[in-house]
């Protein structure tokens, strides 16, 4: 099924037939091509029909997301969000559509804005949507800045490593669990390694806490300096931290992190045997 | 409608022009929810993108900055009555609006209405008054400061004439001098509780004495002129002191302003009531919304920041 119909079969079930049909018909005056003023009204007025009840699908529904679009993950998304996504997924894809999404987002309220960055994951013509997605990264609205970084396969299959590093380190300022970014190990890379530990270093010196997350990103890629530090959060970290710095010396392929992880030989155990991942990282806090 | 602990309501107030010392405050205070409606920001607006954006930032930027302090924030759509005289502009503002008015949390066309009573002006508070009407949503109307009376009684006519219902229509910034004609006419009544150009709240207390509190709203407008993000709880604080019984006040300072504006559809009492507060006094919560900690203390005596 293409996730346009897909979207449209989860809202079924949950939205009144009367809401449906006026999705449906929205959908097919967008697909044919409607005045600027129809997709902006449409587009707001989606709210209206849709409700913001959580879409709370099935695991099957979600097997279905993956099939129609590679990394697609709609675990947390929304009626409200289901529907705009509904009409967007309705233009045609090309640049002419997703200029005009540009234009909506200029003038979206926050739930419009969340919503045209959930849907990149979906959308066709991805290039069209990098100005967009990389506006997202810089907003400072916590919910839109999440919708592109949060189970969103966008930012990994798309972004330049400029944009990458500037999203992976954001979520350190502002919270958000760097567990939920897709595709993050494929993506890790030495400035970004250097770029997190710098920051560690920063927040060691002003006596402000971070997420131990941090040492993912820094872990694969790891010099002499982050060798070392990684030695003194095993040794000296809270349980915690002793977890990350233990995975992340997992990752490095160098034999000094080795050296340093089997000093704490349950810890490495655990790490080797996949008893301790960084999805579980949390599991006991 | 019940009211305890304590909410209030300011249906009025420009927190653009606002610091979050003022947000903080309010949020201690009690207001749960905030009206912002498009007015003029102190510098004439030249060019259409600047209307865009000032309405894209009520109904976007500064929704989220409410949220971090537990404040739900509701906004009107319009062209203000000092800026309609631009008339090329104006005229381009007027296919502007239905983009915005039909937005989440939208709760009426405003404020819109009078200020040196020019052609001009009335030309696009008719036009859109019309809006309003197709669009089915409430009016705020902002009073002129000079010709008051005369401007206030004009205001209603033209609503009248179109069609509206005084039921849906606030008058914004009354005095004692236009409360009564407003009142008898059946539009909401709105009170600007604005030190010193238009109520202070000891005024208010007489006009809840002598009206009681059917269809009257008290609001502080507060901007980037002198005023206070604190009216609303001020004044309610002051009329149960000065013994004005606390269904009045909770009406006036809360339940009236649900009543008005919750005809737009837009403006529930659920979506605060229901509204996650951020703990305020946390420092660090994987979740620094609050960038570095919590809102700045105003408090002088704690030293560490
Ligand atoms: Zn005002």
């Amino acid at each position: 099924m293409t996730p346009q119909k897909l979207v449209l079969h989860w809202l079924k079930g949950r939205l009144s037939a009367a809401d449906l049909a006026w999705l449906e018909e929205k959908s097919t005056l967008l697909a044919t091509g409607a005045a600027d003023k129809d997709v902006y009204t449409a587009y707001s007025s989606a709210l209206r029909h849709s409700g913001k009840a959580p879409l709370e699908l099935a695991p099957a529904d979600l097997d279905s997301a993956q099939a129609a679009s590679p990394g697609w993950d709609p675990s947390d998304w929304t009626c409200e969000q289901a529907a705009r996504v509904a009409l967007l997924l309705a233009l045609p894809p090309g640049s002419k559509s997703s200029q005009l999404m540009d234009r909506v987002y200029q003038t979206a309220d926050v739930g419009e804005a969340v919503a045209l960055q959930k849907a990149i994951a979906v959308l066709g013509h991805p290039e069209g949507h990098m100005a967009r997605a990389r506006d997202g990264i810089r907003s400072n609205i916590q919910s839109v800045f999440e919708a592109v970084t949060v189970r969103n396969p966008y930012p990994a299959m798309h972004f330049d490593a400029l944009g990458w590093n500037q999203m992976v380190t954001k979520t350190f300022f502002v919270g958000v669990p760097l567990h939920l970014v897709v595709g993050l190990d494929r993506r890790v890379n030495p400035d970004l390694a250097r770029i997190l530990n710098d920051l560690a270093h920063e927040r060691w010196a002003a006596d402000r806490p971070f997420s131990p997350e941090l040492w993912r990103c820094v872990g694969p890629h790891a010099d002499a300096r982050a060798l070392e530090d990684l030695k003194k959060v095993l040794n000296t970290g809270t349980p915690l931290e002793q977890r990350a710095a233990a995975l992340a010396l997992h990752a490095s392929p160098r034999t000094e992190a080795a050296r340093i992880i089997y000093t704490h030989p349950e810890l490495a155990e655990a790490a080797q045997t996949g008893a301790l991942t960084w999805e579980r990282l949390y599991d006991g806090e | 409608m019940a009211n305890n602990p304590k909410r209030y309501i300011d249906p009025h107030i420009h927190m653009v022009s606002r610091t979050t010392d003022d947000y903080t405050a309010m949020a201690a205070a009690g207001i749960v929810a905030v009206i912002e409606p498009a007015f003029w920001v102190g510098q004439p607006r030249t060019e259409l993108g600047t209307f865009k954006d000032y309405f894209s930032s009520i109904v976007g930027f500064e929704r989220f900055r409410a949220s971090q302090f537990g404040i739900k924030h509701y906004c009107t759509i319009g062209l203000n009555s000092k800026e309609a005289n631009n008339e090329a502009l104006a005229e381009e503002v007027m296919d502007l609006i239905p983009r915005f008015a039909g937005k989440e949390g939208v709760v009426a066309i405003g404020e819109i209405g009078f200020d040196e009573m020019t052609a001009a002006e009335e030309k696009y508070f008719r036009i859109q008054l019309d809006m309003a009407k197709e669009l089915d949503l409430p009016v705020m109307i902002h009073t002129p400061h000079r010709n008051k009376k005369v401007g206030t009684s004009r205001s209603m006519d033209i609503c009248i004439e179109h069609g509206l219902s005084p039921a849906r229509v606030v008058i914004d910034h009354n005095n004692e001098e236009t409360a009564k004609e407003v009142l008898d006419r059946g539009f909401w009544t709105a009170f600007t509780i604005y030190p010193k150009t238009k109520m202070g709240n000891k005024r208010m207390v007489d006009i809840a004495r002598r009206y009681g509190s059917e269809r009257i709203i008290a609001d502080s407008s507060a901007d980037w002129g002198i005023s206070d993000a604190l009216a609303v709880p001020k004044t309610a604080n002051l009329m149960l002191e000065e013994g004005i019984p606390e269904a009045t006040v909770n009406a006036i300072c809360y339940g009236n302003a649900i009543l008005a504006y919750g005809q737009s559809g837009q403006f529930n009492e659920k979506d605060w009531l229901d509204m996650v507060r951020p703990d305020l006094t946390q420092e660090f919560a994987g979740n620094s919304l609050l960038r570095g900690g919590g809102p700045e203390n105003p408090d002088l005596s704690r030293l560490i920041v």
